[in-house]
């Protein structure tokens, strides 16, 4: 049996060798093999991990504790945004009471902090007012999160309007630039990447070195059982999906200075994560942050590739579905992932 | 050493989905026994213990652990009374790993700490694999280590399902061994389907027939009582 498993586990990890020295090949191509176009692809690549893992962590999470695919994750990630973003830029409308705080860095911050607790507070009121009284019934819960998708996305056509928001209020970060063989990159997408590893790291801590960590994967197998042994797997399942939304929301806050803050940002984001977890093998936790770098690398390097007039720029927004067909054609459980 | 009754179940039915599955239920466990629930595939007996622990609650009767009614509390509150439950197929936690499937089971911080040298004593090969994912174990190791888990809290029943099922003679032997041993300290309420291996361990049984508990006694009883036997169980 063990020799079984290991072998399952060389198979992913050559998989996912294979795949990396794939992108990374074809990033250089698109490149057009000049090294400073490649280097800020690859960190464009970087940096579009980062956010699919913030939104790609709690799909995951949920999915892989309650089998909920969580639909109104992009809307969090976009209520995010816009949140943090009212919450800089003075005089907006909705949201002012930051206003008094000169320092935008300062501003953004706490505005960050604030959009991040409003996505955790979402999704502790979706888990315990809307899904709880619906655990029998996974298509309700299904159809559920997809209507509160819709709603989330109405509320903030109706507060912020239908207008996209480019960012103004210039953080000291963005300005400062860094040169990468040759090219310029913004020193706030690198602290994005930063800040996303962070995370990455933070939530494989998490999850591998305490005792709710613990009871998270072994909920991930057997809820039932977790609950046999004298643990409120409920109040877990409500911890897991406060954490997966606020991780959702403080992706669209870092996001959007150079993103913006639009309409189409949550689902977006949130078909690109959905490809991650499925590519990443579902329920499984390192698939997904694997997944991340792949779809995101991958994304990016198309995005480089179809800037050319001959190409189109379709195939940028069709990288992450490609990807995830061409991996399923490969391993039809996903990178890391194992029967459910 | 057996003592007053420490489980009763009295009149317990039990639904899942539209299935009337239990029918009438009704025995009761004394302190210190290990107790047996007897019948043929079907019968009702892993719903009994699931019925128990609150994860398919009774419709109509009632089901009492010392002195307390359970009929009506969250499944996750049963344990904390004291109940521990090793499940059919024994539900290991395959991604964590030995330690951590010992150590999800502390209701007190320590628990594992204290019960540590008890737990390997009972079980050795549990300190060598210590550091394994419970998914790489074989079938008797993953049924040590379901049984080991119950034990990590201070349980004063436990309730185990097939324990001997899919396991080679030696390791049954070996397990019949652990919970003879661990029932010096604790009660046990067994479903078994392998006759040889209750009527070796018991001093109780139930036997269990079309979701109604049919007969009641001692196992010393049943042993010569082979028209049960036979009608029940079918063993010759």
């Amino acid at each position: 049996m063990i020799k079984g498993l290991l072998t399952q586990r060389r198979e992913s990890v050559m998989t996912t060798v294979i795949l990396f020295v794939i992108l990374i090949a074809f990033t250089l191509f698109a490149s057009n093999f000049d090294i400073g176009t490649f280097g800020v692809t690859l960190l464009s690549g970087l940096l579009k991990a980062m956010l699919l893992f913030l939104v790609g962590a709690g799909l995951a999470l949920i999915f892989g504790l309650m089998d909920i695919l969580n639909f109104a994750q992009g809307g969090t990630f976009m209520l995010g945004a816009y949140i943090t973003y009212d919450l800089v830029h003075p005089n907006l409308g909705a949201l002012s009471f930051l206003d008094g705080i000169p320092d935008p860095g300062l501003r953004f911050t706490v505005a960050l902090i604030f959009g991040t607790a409003a996505g955790g507070i979402l999704g502790y009121i979706l888990e315990r007012g809307l899904l709880r009284p619906l655990y029998k019934r996974p298509l309700f819960q299904l159809v559920l999160t997809f209507g509160v998708s819709i709603i989330l996305l109405e509320l903030v056509k109706l507060v912020w309007g239908p207008t996209p928001y480019a960012w103004t209020q210039r953080l000291a970060l963005q300005d400062a630039q860094f040169v990468l063989f040759g090219q310029p990159f913004s020193v706030y997408r690198l602290f994005v990447i930063g800040m996303g590893l962070v995370m990455m790291v933070g939530v494989i801590a998490l999850l591998r070195f305490t005792r709710i960590g613990i009871i998270i994967r072994a909920g991930v197998q057997d809820p039932e059982m977790v609950a046999a042994l004298g643990i409120n797997v409920r109040a877990v399942f409500t911890l897991v999906f406060t954490l997966g939304c606020a991780l959702a929301a403080f992706g669209g806050g870092v996001a959007v200075p150079f993103l913006g803050a639009t309409l189409s940002m949550g689902s977006t984001f949130l078909l690109a994560s959905i490809a991650v977890i499925v590519l990443g093998g579902l329920g499984s936790f390192e698939g997904t942050a694997v997944g991340s770098f792949v779809v995101g690398i991958g994304w990016a390097s198309m995005e480089q590739f179809s800037a050319r007039p001959e190409i189109g720029t379709v195939w940028a927004s069709l990288a992450p579905m490609l990807l995830l067909a061409l991996i399923l054609l490969i391993r039809p459980k996903g990178l890391f992932g194992e029967d459910r | 050493m057996t003592g007053a009754d420490l489980l009763t179940l009295q009149g317990v039915h039990t639904f899942i989905g539209q299935f009337h599955i239990l029918e009438g239920v009704e025995f009761s466990v004394p302190t210190g026994s290990i107790t047996v629930l007897l019948g043929r595939n079907g019968a009702g007996k892993t719903t009994t213990l699931r019925t128990i622990m609150g994860m398919t609650p009774p419709t109509e009767g009632v089901v009492t652990y010392n002195g307390q009614t359970l009929n009506g509390k969250p499944p996750h509150t049963i344990p904390r009374l004291g109940i521990g439950y090793v499940p059919e197929h024994r539900a290991v936690f395959r991604e964590l790993t030995v330690a951590e499937n010992l150590k999800i089971s502390e209701r007190k911080t320590g628990d594992f700490d204290r019960q540590a040298d008890s737990i390997f004593t009972l079980f050795p090969d549990l300190k060598r694999l210590y550091t394994l994912r419970g998914g790489s174990l074989s079938g008797g190791q993953q049924q040590m280590l379901a049984i080991a888990r119950a034990l990590v809290p201070d349980n004063k029943l436990l309730l185990i399902d097939e324990p001997s099922e899919g396991l080679a003679p030696v390791i049954i032997e070996q397990m019949m061994a652990a919970i003879r041993e661990l029932s010096q300290h604790k009660t046990v309420l067994l479903v078994e389907q392998n006759f040889r291996v209750a009527s070796r361990l018991a001093d109780r049984y139930v036997i269990i027939d079309d979701g109604r508990s049919v007969q009641t006694g001692l196992m010393a009883d049943l042993k010569d009582d082979e028209a049960t036997i036979k009608r029940y169980l079918g063993v010759a």
